[in-house]
């Protein structure tokens, strides 16, 4: 698998962190990691740079992760980018919502890099 | 306006919620901090100086707070990120929120029909001890006290009927 270029958008710093080392642990191989703590933020991180996978919480303050993915239809550096969506929300209704908007994939916290594994690494496999 | 009422699928779990809510907790330990948590032998008295709470609004309404010592939560956060307890700084209170984040969704997650029906606030993480928490309505308190590290970390429901 090829060197990736990866969003990663929450609004706590610490969980960035924790999704970053799960995704290495999982196997992904990151040439270079973005974070954003809101869906604004990331929108402006994919003004600037392409990436080829987001990962992304639901409930942020400013731009919350369903407004963000349904905003990233017209980003260009993300397209083609598979978003897994990483959140406490366990709501059926939410799941369905972010996979109607275009999220390919939903890892509920607390998660294990397994977990990431299993969800992430097919994504990128098929997009290879 | 009218207030959403707790379903009776709900009122009918409700004595299952004191396990379920221990088993939320271990679950978030174990699986975010490669950490097990104990019971205490004996009723134990420690220092509960940092408090979390993460509040629920919809078909429950209430607060989930996870208390400790703040040399507790520090080592929380440092098992979190992987990183000597030394180096945590404005991390701790991010980490410690997320906590209570964690297993206030992992809990409404295992009960039937409340994962749909119940939203949770942001985290708010308080310092000091010499506070109270005075519920403004009925309220009944779910309570787990259970050993971190050997120190006392105590998860409280307090649940507005």
């Amino acid at each position: 698998m090829n060197s990736i270029q990866a969003l990663i958008v929450d609004d706590s710093s610490v969980m960035r962190k924790i999704v970053e080392r799960s995704l290495r642990q999982a196997g992904v191989e990151l040439s270079k990691v973005f974070e954003a703590g809101n869906g604004a933020e990331g929108l402006a991180v994919l003004a600037e740079n392409r990436v080829e996978l987001i990962l992304c919480d639901i409930n942020m303050p400013v731009m919350d992760g369903l407004e963000f993915v349904k905003a990233l239809a017209g980003v260009e550096n993300a397209k083609g980018a598979p978003v897994v969506m990483i959140t406490t929300e366990g709501s059926e209704a939410h799941v369905v919502q972010a996979l109607s908007l275009g999220a390919r994939g939903y890892i509920r916290k607390p998660f294990t890099p397994d977990q990431v594994r299993e969800h992430v690494i097919p994504l990128l496999a098929v997009k290879a | 306006m009218t207030m959403p009422s707790e379903s009776p699928t709900l009122t009918a779990s409700r004595a299952n919620w004191g396990p379920m809510l221990e088993v939320a907790v271990r679950e978030v330990f174990e699986l975010m901090l490669s950490c097990k948590l104990t019971v205490p032998e004996n009723p134990t008295n420690g220092i509960l100086d940092i408090t979390a709470m993460v509040g629920l609004a919809g078909q429950l309404c209430g607060v989930m707070s996870i208390q400790c010592s703040h040399q507790s939560a520090g080592l929380m956060a440092s098992k979190m990120l992987g990183v000597e307890p030394e180096k945590i700084g404005p991390e701790l209170c991010d980490a410690f929120g997320e906590i209570c984040n964690m297993v206030a969704g992992n809990f409404k997650n295992k009960i039937a029909g409340l994962s749909d029906g119940c939203l949770l606030s942001v985290p708010t993480v308080i310092t000091g001890s010499d506070y109270s928490l005075h519920p403004v309505s009925d309220s009944a308190a779910l309570e787990v006290r259970l050993l971190f590290e050997n120190k006392p970390i105590v998860i409280s429901l307090q649940v507005h009927s």
